[in-house]
């Protein structure tokens, strides 16, 4: 063993954990795939794709084209299902799920900035134990909150209220954002900001010029985050409200039944409601991983 | 109950000595920041968990005004001896484990193929991460309507069009939610869950150290062995912290099971959650629920437990570097 562990080659072996670097040799090093495992990759892509092509390309079909069998995929296009959507009901719920994830979002960002802060730059004492308060809150059930929430939202008149879901869907983020606030900020290089310090910088001067460049990225991946799980939110949307203040995903409930001829229009719905986070997800693919892994993998 | 867990103590302690006020004016300055977002989540999170654990001692039924009073722990004997929470309990563990495991699976075959340069590489991973970016009840109603429906689903619709190019009359019609309902609504979630264990277990097979890997192939390793003795040791974590933040969302599905059976045909597909939601706005047993939800917690808790540990040692690692 200890002949081993002393000779080069055998070490990475022995450890391979602990060499969590990036592919130094970047991605044209990688390997390429045959022809034949290109031609599965793409098999399974199409796989896991087709539901959502298919959601898409009924969703430009008449109602009676899209509810044939066998399918016909090639019924003439129409934009009717979408004028009949944004023509009438479905507009006030998008508004709602916009103003609710856009606010939340907002606020989102105003208190984890800071708190990042205090637990990257400036960092306070027991640090990690406050990251962990935050992290573990995140994995309490939310149906165990739901009774008294809807209890205490009942009592101070707030149901039926965007207001109550900004404020939940702020705390239901705001432990993500921490994370993945902090480990942005903990990228800020130590060495500039003593530096800066001992060049008599203050601290607007410094949050401008070395913290604001180096976080940019990071807060906009965040609200990225933050927006995709606020617009999805379900639980509470469909439980908290009623009319006035109902969000996208409320707006769908109606289609649960399996009643009439609405597949087409249904398509056309579920395409609608999932646009915005399609748009942002795609254009965050890359900062994706570190937001749903909570910020512990890069 | 204000944390789950008592949180790894990675960072050392400072000598004893006596503060200074001096000294405890700056650390109080160092706090400021982070006292806002403290405080929202203790109030917005932690305090109906403490309602929670006193509603569920008491018998409290909103259609019997007039009758809330304490009970003490019989809502717990209650929610310990009823046949539907166990079944529930059952049916959570099945769905949470098959999607988890599944999605495991498929997501690592995905990530190692992803994990190599073919043309359109760029564009098979945005599609491929599609599915999880759908909204949940969209996806939901697509797979129950679009997918599932008997009549004018794409499954029997596509198994129609094969009947009949092989000369058939006509395709069998299979109702697949009144047949397989639990089947049916682990594929529409191991659909959506697929594309975040991709994610992780790519990132961690990118994250793998290219050197090492190049010193097993010219020390003529198999494809095989390396797999076996680098890349899966390598993998362990992150294929422990996609198991772990999958279990703790997946345990938690509300909108599928809402969404494509309403927990039925019976109560084959009815969650912990979606039985939750019933006895609290069906049933309107507040104090049943509370009791089922602080059961729930505490099954949370240990699952977290594990998550907490295992991104941890993430965390230490990265902070260590």
């Amino acid at each position: 063993m200890t002949t081993t562990r002393t000779a080069p080659a055998a070490a990475p072996a022995a450890g391979p954990k602990k060499f969590r670097r990036k592919n130094t040799q970047g991605d044209q090093g990688s390997p390429r795939l045959t022809p034949v495992w290109t031609f599965v990759a793409w098999l399974a892509t199409l796989a896991f794709f087709a539901p959502v092509a298919w959601m898409v390309l009924t969703s430009f079909h008449q109602e009676a084209d899209a509810a044939t069998n066998p399918p016909s995929l090639l019924a003439p296009f129409t934009l009717d299902q979408y004028e009949l959507l944004l023509g009438r009901d479905i507009t006030p719920f998008l508004l709602n799920s916009a103003m609710a994830s856009v606010i939340s979002t907002l606020l989102v960002l105003a208190l984890s900035i800071p708190a990042a802060y205090a637990l990257s730059i400036k960092p306070v004492e027991k640090w990690t134990d406050v990251m962990f308060f935050f992290l573990s809150t995140k994995f309490l059930p939310v149906i165990a909150a739901l009774l008294p929430v809807y209890l205490i939202v009942k009592d101070a008149g707030m149901l039926d209220n965007v207001w109550t879901l900004i404020i939940l869907y702020t705390a239901m983020n705001l432990p993500i954002a921490v994370w993945m606030m902090r480990s942005f900020l903990a990228e800020v290089p130590k060495e500039i900001l003593e530096a800066a310090e001992v060049d008599g910088a203050g601290l607007p001067t410094v949050l401008l010029r070395i913290v604001g460049p180096v976080a940019m990225p990071g807060v906009a991946a965040t609200a990225l985050i933050c927006f995709i799980f606020s617009w999805n939110e379900f639980l509470f949307a469909v439980n908290l409200t009623a009319t006035k203040a109902s969000t996208a995903p409320v707006f769908l409930v109606g289609f649960i039944t399996n009643e009439g001829l609405f597949l087409a229009r249904l398509c056309a719905a579920a395409t609608l409601v999932s646009l915005p986070v399609l748009i942002a997800g795609w254009a965050a693919q890359d900062k994706l991983v570190r937001g749903l892994s909570l910020g512990a993998v890069k | 109950m204000t944390t789950l867990t008592p949180a790894p103590n990675a960072v050392r302690k400072d000598p004893p000595h006596r503060p200074g006020r001096r000294e405890s004016l700056n650390k109080w300055r160092r706090r400021v920041p982070l006292l806002p977002a403290l405080i929202f989540t203790i109030i917005v999170t932690q305090l109906p968990f403490v309602a929670t654990l006193v509603i569920s001692t008491f018998q409290w039924n909103i259609l019997k005004p007039g009758e809330r009073h304490f009970t003490g722990l019989s809502n717990y004997a209650f929610v310990f001896t009823d046949e539907r929470l166990r079944a529930a309990v059952l049916n959570t563990v099945l769905l949470t484990a098959s999607v988890v495991i599944i999605s495991v699976l498929l997501g690592l075959g995905l990530a190692m193929l992803l994990d190599r340069r073919f043309p359109g590489r760029g564009l098979a991973r945005t599609l491929l991460i599609t599915p999880f970016l759908v909204m949940p009840v969209a996806a939901a109603l697509l797979w129950k309507h679009a997918i599932y429906n008997p009549d004018y689903g794409l499954l029997n619709g596509t198994l129609n069009a094969v009947y009949r190019l092989f000369g058939a009359e006509n395709g069998p019609t299979i109702d697949w939610l009144s047949n397989s309902a639990m089947p049916a609504v682990i594929v529409a979630l191991v659909w959506q869950w697929t594309p975040f264990m991709m994610l992780i277990l790519l990132a961690g097979l990118q994250a793998q150290p290219g050197d090492v890997l190049e010193a097993a192939r010219v020390d003529g390793a198999s494809a095989r062995q390396t797999f076996l003795h680098i890349t899966l040791p390598h993998l362990r974590q992150y294929i422990e912290l996609g198991v772990l933040l999958g279990t703790i969302y997946v345990v938690q599905t509300f909108d599928a099971v809402f969404t494509i059976t309403q927990g039925g045909p019976g109560s084959q597909t009815t969650n912990l959650p979606y039985e939750i939601y019933l006895t609290m706005f069906r049933k309107y047993e507040y104090g049943e629920a509370a009791a089922a939800g602080v059961v729930v917690v505490i099954g949370a808790i240990a699952i977290a437990t594990f998550a907490l540990r295992t991104i941890a040692s993430l965390f230490r690692e990265e902070v260590s570097r």
